[in-house]
């Protein structure tokens, strides 16, 4: 039981490679986290993960099921995809925006039933958002509408949770209300993968890190063990230094001159 | 435990419900009022009992039922047909400006008109020709959209381009038409107009009404979906394109079929649905109801001044024109009192 890409490769343009050979193995209860320089594969990565794209060598299964014997009804039951920021062209409420998770479950003609309004409940009372119900998305903060886009994504009923930059365009202490919410969606039992541009929030929040480099894999594995300010340097072009507090809590920052 | 909806939500929600209910009831009234109007005033009892069975003299009973009555309904369906159609192409283009003429099926409808005018085949030929040059635009800007990669802009785009191309083929014609006898006919009917309008016209107007209607009311709440972006909807399981090309045929069905009857007829398609989402939200579950209500209040109240304001008919363009512009600006400027914008 396990979402799994294996020689995942992928080229907008004829033999210009956005990711080549790139595999990865997600399991209920993980977090994994993609971190990367900018253009290094991650968004592709993560939208051939989602089924909005499908690459052109390799293959993504699901639960031991191929995405090409899935319908795009049967996937979305099974992964989940969380965008950076709501798109829609019309000011939403809330509860509407998170009722449209529950589309792979409503029939091509049908409409939601008391059934779907009672998921979308479950899904903003685990996001605490219930008080917000009816008010237009274009109303709520940063942090608030990631949270609806995340309830969204629950409300969907998959067991795969994928974000998209989930801690990009938050104040601290949004980015941990909505990243300690990430890990303990995990911890209940989801296999979740998030694109990130901060080490640090693999290091806190992650299970694994899977870095990439011009689209092929630099290092994967447990982030306390793989991220060390060498590798960030290779990946990233500049050198990083390790603070720690001792208590075994450690960041890295860019290495900046003394003055 | 898990938190009720609380009680202010519910009654705003009853309340939604009860106003789309509310707007789609709200032709009935005016149509049977509508009827009273005209030349020769009716009475509300002469007028029940010619609708409904009695004695009344047999002029007053053709007056009703062959001469206004065609007209009224038609004008319902037209005002409804433009103002669903525009509310849902407003939601696949994701774009609150755009209205159902965007893909060039007033210009294609146009130029078979006219052709038909020339032709001298109007006008029992005008309708097919008009319908059938409404979606033969429509036919062509989506092929050439596909052509072009199949994406929002591009659709666009080609239903520009085959505008311009169908209305430039209209001028053609009225440049080759009579000055005297045909020119005139082009140029009353690009202005759009219900005047004469008799069962038989009725009957296939109603038909393609009924297929796109029932199409796009089954399909609302899924219109939705289409107004998030393209990866959003994939991730949610929709086939974007698919539900997408199936608007446009249900949307063009109807636009195509009201246009061909009532000549061109703008402003209703892209006022009616803003007006409609100002009262009920966005949600095309209630936005669809609602406009398809709306719109058929709003053409018999303009068709009404058109046929009663002045000795002769003014043509319906004109009036959504010269009355729909202003009350645009002012529900534009409410809105922007409101803040937040435009929505």
């Amino acid at each position: 039981m396990s979402l799994v890409g294996e020689g995942i490769t992928y080229a907008y343009v004829p033999n210009r490679f956005v990711l080549a050979d790139v595999s990865l193995v997600v399991e209920p209860g993980n977090t994994l986290f993609l971190l990367g320089a900018n253009g290094s594969g991650k968004t592709t990565l993560l939208e051939c993960l989602c089924g909005v794209r499908s690459p052109q060598l390799g293959e993504i299964t699901v639960d031991g099921v191929a995405f090409s014997t899935l319908s795009s009804r049967e996937r979305a039951k099974r992964i989940a995809y969380v965008p950076q920021f709501p798109e829609a062209a019309f000011a939403y409420t809330v509860e509407e925006m998170v009722l449209f998770g529950r589309a792979p479950h409503v029939g091509p003609f049908g409409r939601p039933t008391k059934k779907d309004y009672e998921k979308v409940e479950e899904a903003l009372a685990l996001v605490g958002l219930e008080g917000l119900r009816a008010r237009p998305i274009t109303t709520l903060s940063g942090g608030e509408r990631r949270l609806v886009l995340i309830a969204r994504g629950l409300a969907q009923e998959a067991p795969y949770l994928l974000l998209d930059e989930p801690d990009a365009h938050l104040d601290p202490a949004n980015q941990h209300r909505v990243l300690s919410m990430v890990q303990a969606l995990a911890e209940k039992g989801l296999g979740v993968v998030a694109t990130t541009h901060n080490p640090n929030s693999a290091l806190l929040y992650g299970h694994k890190v899977l870095l990439l480099r011009a689209g092929k894999t630099l290092a994967e594995g447990d982030p306390r063990h793989v991220l060390s300010p060498e590798i960030l340097t290779e990946a990233y072009g500049i050198s990083f230094q390790v603070l720690a507090n001792g208590a075994g809590t450690k960041a890295f920052l860019p290495r900046v001159r003394a003055i | 435990m898990r938190a009720l909806p609380g009680r202010a939500e519910r009654i705003s929600q009853v309340r939604r419900a009860g106003l789309v209910l509310g707007l789609c009831l709200l032709p009935l009234p005016i149509l049977f009022g509508s009827l009273l109007l005209g030349r020769v005033q009716l009475g509300a009892g002469e007028v029940w009992t010619a609708l409904f069975g009695g004695a009344v003299p047999e002029t007053m009973r053709a007056l009703v039922w062959r001469v206004r009555l065609p007209r009224l309904v038609a004008a319902a369906l037209v005002g409804t047909n433009l103002a669903v159609s525009g509310a849902a192409f407003q939601g696949i283009f994701r774009n609150p400006l755009v209205e159902s003429r965007i893909l060039g099926v007033s210009a294609g409808a146009g130029f078979g008109a006219a052709l038909a005018m020339v032709l001298g085949i109007a006008p029992a030929g005008l309708q097919i020709l008009a319908f059938a040059g409404g979606l033969l635009a429509v036919g062509l800007a989506v092929l050439l959209g596909t052509a072009f990669g199949g994406g929002i802009l591009v659709l666009v785009l080609s239903g520009v381009l085959v505008s311009s191309f169908f209305s430039s083929l209209v001028s053609l014609v009225k440049y080759f038409a009579d000055p005297y006898v045909q020119l005139p006919g082009i140029t009353f009917w690009l202005m759009g107009g219900l005047s004469a309008v008799r069962w038989s016209q009725v009957w296939p107007l109603a038909v393609a009404s009924g297929v796109g209607l029932v199409g796009l009311v089954l399909l609302r709440w899924r219109l939705n979906l289409l107004t998030l972006s393209e990866p959003e909807a994939q991730s949610l399981g929709l086939s974007v394109r698919k539900v997408r090309f199936a608007v446009v045929v249900l949307g063009t069905l109807l636009t195509a079929a009201a246009v061909s009857v009532s000549g061109v007829v703008g402003w209703v398609g892209l006022i009616v649905p803003h007006a409609a989402r100002a009262l009920v939200g966005p949600d095309h579950l209630l936005l669809i109801p609602a406009s398809a209500g709306l719109g058929a209040a709003v053409l018999l109240l303009f068709d009404n001044i058109s046929r009663t304001a002045l000795p002769t008919e003014i043509p319906l363009d004109i009036l959504t024109g010269l009355i729909g512009v202003p009350v645009f600006f002012l529900l534009f400027m409410r809105q922007l009192k409101k803040g937040g914008g435009w929505r």
